[in-house]
């Protein structure tokens, strides 16, 4: 049986840590990344919480060796630090021996600095250089420059909170057709105002931690993240006795067609997405050991989904949580982040706990995980579900 | 693979006109505002959509080319055809953004509207388009710094090839203020008089 | 009272891209959602929005405007009895 594309390389900074590692412990030891927010100004301050990242702007331009006349947003920032990661993870020294491509993902771009910078630009010039750094390909570019791919094979992909896992399917399908050897693929999304109150008008943000799939759950939490993959074709692995950390076996999107930015009652879109994959992976909904969910901790999106998930695996659920409570909901990169945890979980046989969940929803009968678990896996399946209808299916494998 | 596919219709909205293979089906004024201009070609095309005037620019100029290909296709909701929708810009939601970037920098009115934000995303216009033709299909939405038609022709040739999607409505939707363009056309295996190559697809733009 | 649903209706139409629906066309108590006007839950957010600024009501749970915005006679009941202005 065919085993999948192959992942040679992780790289990862979020609110619970600033490399695989770091954010491997926090997720064993139960540490949370939310808290009240520091880095922006903002007059929801006191009635919202989020995945924050530590360091500053400052600091991460200082580890990436920046020149102060840089024009990075926090966005970029972020993106190039998770990317270098995976890069050195997979063990690559010089990047432009095999033919690499880049795809990643983002919603919110450049817009950290235009809202800060926003009036500004009328009035004096000092800040105009991020003009340029607003689009959301932007940080696509500033990856591929530091990481020295060639800028042909590279594209951004934007569909919401689906983003990052559009990339990773991307990117698989275009090493199983055989058009690059070696493709990085993942997202990132930094915090902004922009975000924040967009959110907060569609009331769908919480004051409090987050509890995916509980009764009383109040709403999100947004969060800060990047996190990228490299996939390698089977031939590059074994003409350089690559390590495989895990395979992506199968991926799937649809859409929900139904709201701009609900989900449907009975997420058939989710549902269509999760059996794609299945499809692709040639899997039986059986088969899968631990599914990741996209679990935001919204009304809509924990019924919706989970409803999907009982449409799909019947009355075999196999174990599920969200590590929205951990990390908040890092929109574009959340597909990425979660692609991470994935294949943590497989290396390590261990299921990560939902936490913060108390009271079972009303609506069906099923429960998340909510302690860490050792327990043998074999494949597991993450879904984002994006604003637009967009959702996307991803299932690794070991 | 010799799997061949063609171009079986194609539409264009610019310069204040729309029209349908090559064909003029509605023309404004000349010096015409987007706003008005897509309103009036809605009610001349019989649209017939109450949802529409809520959409914002991006979404109503997507929605109104898909919507007069599709129906000239006769592509029926009850059906659910399979048909992918792989769309770009280089402006992407940017036109929104900038409305609703406003609504949040005024700290006198501070009254971000939840109906401006939530297009400000690209792929919102997809799903006004999957919404409406039930389209329960894989969409995807990439920026480009320009027209891509080499990038465009790959990836939904190779969505054809492994039968990931019956049909692809592919192309390019831009909108910044009154700077737009859509070019939307539609990719099938039925045997037509325009080859899917990339020098069919950007003698068309 | 009247004033007031009169002033509702033109806003919600405006407000709310309502093409080709006229004042006259909407009745004081016509459901506003679903069957009726067809309003959506973006909508609802909408009137949320107008209902602090316009009348400096604060709704915290967007699950009170179900009742509040059953039409135009409630929404008027409840604007003239919760307003500050």
């Amino acid at each position: 049986m065919e085993k999948g594309v192959a992942i040679t390389g992780m790289g990862i900074i979020s609110a619970i840590g600033n490399n695989v590692e770091e954010n491997y412990n926090s997720l064993i030891s139960c540490n949370k990344g939310i808290s009240r927010i520091s880095k922006i100004d903002t007059i929801h301050k006191d009635a919202i919480m989020v995945g924050e990242i530590n360091f500053t702007n400052q600091e991460l331009e200082e580890q990436l060796g920046l020149s102060p006349d840089n024009n990075y947003s926090r966005t970029a920032l972020l993106g190039v630090v998770a990317a270098k990661q995976a890069i050195e993870d997979a063990g690559i020294i010089d990047i432009s021996e095999h033919k690499t491509g880049l795809i990643s993902a983002t919603s919110v771009g450049g817009m950290d600095m235009t809202e800060k910078f926003y009036y500004d630009y009328l009035e004096t010039s000092e800040h105009r250089k991020y003009i340029k750094g607003h689009h959301a390909g932007d940080s696509t570019q500033k990856i591929a420059e530091e990481l020295g791919i060639q800028e042909s094979l590279v594209t951004t992909i934007s569909t919401a909170c689906s983003s990052a896992a559009n990339a990773i399917m991307y990117g698989a399908r275009l090493i199983k057709s055989g058009k690059l050897d070696r493709v990085v693929v993942g997202g990132m999304d930094c915090l902004s105002k922009f975000t924040i109150n967009g959110f907060k008008t569609l009331m769908i943000l919480s004051d409090t931690h987050n509890t995916p799939f509980d009764e009383n759950r109040k709403g999100l939490n947004l969060g800060e993240a990047a996190a990228f993959l490299v996939l390698e074709s089977d031939v590059l692995v074994a003409k350089e006795n690559k390590k495989v950390l895990a395979y992506v076996k199968g991926y799937g999107n649809a859409n929900d067609a139904f709201h701009q930015t609900a989900s449907s009652e009975n997420g058939d879109g989710a549902t269509l997405a999760m059996e794609k994959a299945l499809k692709v992976a040639n899997l039986q909904a059986k088969d899968i050991d631990y599914i990741n969910a996209h679990g935001t901790a919204t009304g809509n999106n924990d019924l919706s989904e989970g409803r999907a998930i009982i449409r799909v695996f019947k009355d075999n659920i196999p174990n599920f949580s969200s590590t929205k409570p951990y990390t908040g909901h890092t929109l574009a990169a959340a597909g990425g982040v979660e692609a991470v945890y994935s294949v943590l979980a497989l290396q390590n046989n261990v299921i990560f706990p939902n936490l913060n969940f108390k009271t079972p929803m009303k609506e069906f009968s099923i429960t998340p995980q909510t302690e860490l678990k050792q327990t043998e896996l074999n494949t597991v399946l993450s879904n984002s579900l994006g604003f637009g209808g967009n959702c996307s299916t991803l299932i690794f494998s070991k | 693979m010799n799997s061949k596919t063609f171009i079986k219709s194609y539409c264009h909205i610019k310069n204040n006109a729309v029209s349908l293979n090559g064909t003029l089906l509605y023309h404004g004024e000349k010096e015409e505002f987007f706003s008005d201009f897509i309103k009036s070609a809605y009610k001349n095309l019989d649209t017939n959509y109450a949802k529409f005037f809520k959409m914002d620019n991006l979404s109503k100029l997507a929605f109104l080319g898909a919507d007069v290909l599709l129906k000239h296709e006769n592509v029926q909701p009850e059906k659910q055809e399979n048909i992918a929708l792989v769309f770009s810009n280089n402006a992407s939601s940017l036109d929104t953004d900038r409305k609703y970037q406003e609504s949040i920098e005024d700290k006198e009115s501070f009254y971000p509207s939840p109906a401006v934000f939530v297009y400000t995303l690209p792929n919102i216009c997809m799903g006004e388009i999957s919404i409406k033709h039930k389209l329960y299909s894989e969409n995807s939405f990439f920026i480009f710094e320009d027209f891509n038609p080499e990038y465009l022709h790959a990836y939904s040739s190779g969505l054809m090839e492994e039968n990931k999607a019956e049909k692809v409505l592919c192309g390019w939707v831009n909108i910044d203020k009154e700077d737009y363009t859509a070019f939307l056309y539609l990719v099938t295996k039925e045997e037509g008089s325009i080859s899917h190559t990339i020098k069919e697809i950007n003698s068309r733009f | 009272m009247v004033a007031l649903k009169d002033e509702l209706k033109n806003k919600i139409i405006e407000q709310l891209n309502l093409e080709d629906v006229s004042v006259d066309e909407i009745a004081d108590n016509d459901p506003l959602f679903g069957e009726g006007l067809g309003l959506d839950s973006i909508d609802a957010l909408e009137l949320i929005v107008m209902l602090d600024k316009d009348y400096g009501i604060k709704l915290s749970d967007p699950k009170e405007g179900k009742k509040i915005f059953e039409s135009i006679e409630t929404m008027a009941t409840y604007i003239t009895e919760n307003s500050p202005k």
